[in-house]
């Protein structure tokens, strides 16, 4: 085979579990990818070659020994830094855990493990996956693949570039606020944020604990899907994951889209969408149809608060989650510290970067006594109109469809002020409040060849409507192709 | 005119928040933060009477493990043995 870095996750674990392929083939050449793509895109924050060796190795001896590896055999992973690896350095993009090396692994890297993917390394992200463009980070500058002057999106960026370029054949993101479907969709490739409570949080580093949740990346709905299989189900170490079987999804991805019918909300094409943007909405629309389905418009009238739902709920929880951070028991500690509470306000103020201070502030603020009823306790009761707009659209649709992004990746380095960046998430963010599952797959290109996605969000726990959707939309557009940057041995 | 925090406002946020700042950021700090401020208070036009607020994501109650010991660390002379976290020494 000319390109293994090319392969699907499926058409790997199947050569390998085949005996066609060797996993340390397969890891060794996309090992080679990584560390040759790096230094132009920055995925990743840490590449685990020697441990990756070892886990391929083991691969192959248990197929040398006649027993099956798993539904993952061989296939190279990319873990966003946001979830734990044992004995690998886990920073969530942050100076505050710079250097620690967490003593487990997630609940959902033991499973990917478990079903013979091999960890490559840990990924580029916004520092506690608050960002949308991953350039909010300590360290490391991460680009998108199909053009290095611009963002790759975020939290997720490094996962999403990963899969893009080739130098993860599959990768595990964070979705708060639309962090895997938004750089999905700058980079081209398939992102899916699963239903709140169906994947294990075990492992993962908090950020706001009512709608964080960890899905697949990939070049392939069913490459994603076959992840989200291995990676689902409930787990008694997370109390707030739901005591439900992994879904059955592979099937369901060949059943079409005849008789189904797809909402496109009225307050998701604003008049001034982005051309590339509305244009690839369009499109899905039109395969939709072309593929059986009844596509027709419904409302969602309470969309324009999710914006500001959003930024009091996630800050509010993150401020407390991220109370954790002190100095004392981890983390960066402040050299220079005479008193306690000088040691936990400086360790703090040096080790979060700014972003992660503006909303540890805005979260304070809104749980004030005085504050809390106006801006919090509103902002759940508004949170809950929002999920009564989906349940409502769910009665008279299976699926809806919508833009991700309101706009292709965007320059790096722009540094709007904080509310314009928080509205790159505008199209992504009801869809946690609501704590629904949303895939985002790619749907064509602009004239300049940036890719453009769309999303399908379902109801609770029906992921498999959503990837039905997902891959009928792939058929008809076909999955991107790889990014250009950078060409093997050069510039495109 | 967007919302402005008042300076003593900000640095009583960043002490509850545990945050050390620098006087020459309370300015920025203000505006930005008044700014979010003033945007999420259209939340406050929808009517909201009579609706139970929504404190997660899905309506659940948490799930009990059962109590059975797991793995543990290694004994040692009354303690535990904890693997190096930090700079890997």
């Amino acid at each position: 085979m000319d390109d293994l870095t090319a392969l699907t996750a499926s058409a790997i674990a199947a050569h390998v579990r085949g005996r066609a392929l060797s996993a340390r083939e397969v890891t060794d050449r996309f090992l080679a990818r990584a560390a040759q793509s790096n230094p132009v895109l920055g995925a990743y924050l840490l590449l685990d070659a020697d441990g990756a060796r070892v886990a391929a190795d083991a691969v192959d001896a248990r197929l040398a020994r006649g027993e099956d590896p798993g539904p993952l055999a061989g296939v190279p992973v990319a873990v966003k830094d946001v979830i734990v690896t044992r004995g690998l350095v886990t920073t969530a993009g942050s100076r505050m855990l710079a250097g620690w090396v967490p003593p487990y692994d997630a609940t959902v890297v033991e499973r990917l493990r478990a079903a013979g993917a091999i960890v490559l390394g840990k990924t580029a992200c916004d520092e506690f996956a608050m960002g949308s463009t991953t350039e909010h980070a300590a360290v490391g500058t991460c680009v998108n693949p199909w053009d290095p002057s611009r963002v790759p999106g975020g939290s997720s960026g490094g996962s999403a570039v990963a899969v893009a370029a080739g130098a993860a054949a599959l990768a595990l993101g964070t979705d708060t606020g639309g962090s895997i479907r938004q750089p999905a969709s700058l980079c081209g490739v398939v992102g899916w944020k699963p239903t709140y409570g169906r994947v294990s949080r075990w492992g993962a580093i908090a950020f706001a604990s009512s709608l964080d949740q960890i899905g697949p990346m990939a070049t392939t709905v069913r490459d994603a899907a076959l992840a989200l299989e291995v990676i689902a189900g409930g787990d008694p170490r997370d109390a707030t994951s739901l005591d439900q079987p992994a879904p059955s999804l592979l099937d369901a991805l060949d059943h079409g889209v005849a008789g189904l019918t797809i909402g496109v909300p009225r307050e998701y094409r604003p008049d001034d969408l982005d051309a590339d943007v509305a244009a690839a909405l369009e499109r899905a629309v039109a395969v939709l149809r072309d593929a059986g389905a009844s596509v027709r418009e419904v409302s969602l009238p309470h969309t324009r608060y999710a914006l500001p739902a959003y930024y009091v709920i996630a800050p509010a929880e993150a401020a407390s989650n991220l109370a954790r951070y002190d100095g004392v028991r981890f983390g960066h500690r402040a050299a220079d510290a005479t008193t306690l509470e000088q040691l936990y306000a400086r360790s703090r103020a040096e080790g979060f970067g700014p972003e992660v201070k503006r909303r540890i502030m805005i979260g304070t603020y809104v749980l004030q006594a005085g504050a809390y009823d106006a801006y919090y306790r509103q902002a759940q009761q508004v949170r809950a109109r929002i999920r009564g707009d989906f349940d409502a659209a769910f009665t008279q649709v299976d699926a809806i469809l919508a833009p991700v992004t309101p706009t292709p990746a965007w320059p790096r380095g722009a540094s709007p002020a904080p509310l314009d960046q928080y509205r790159a998430d505008v199209f992504t963010l009801a869809c946690n409040l609501a704590g629904l599952p949303g895939l985002a797959v790619p749907c064509g290109a602009t004239a300049t060849g940036l890719p453009v996605g769309v999303q399908i969000l379902g109801r609770a726990l029906d992921e498999s409507t959503v990837g039905r959707v997902g891959a009928a939309i792939e058929r008809a557009v076909g999955p991107a192709p790889r990014a250009p940057w950078p060409a093997e041995g050069g510039h495109p | 005119m967007a919302k402005v925090l008042a300076a003593d406002e900000v640095r009583a946020l960043a002490h509850l928040a545990r945050l050390e700042i620098e006087p020459r950021d309370v300015e920025r700090l203000a505006h930005e933060l008044g700014e979010i401020l003033d945007h999420v208070a259209c939340l406050g036009e929808v009517d909201t009477a009579g609706v139970e607020p929504m404190t997660h994501a899905v309506a659940m109650t948490l799930r009990l493990r059962d109590d059975v010991p797991g793995p543990c660390l290694p004994p040692l002379d009354g303690g535990v043995v904890v693997p190096a976290i930090i700079g890997g020494d």
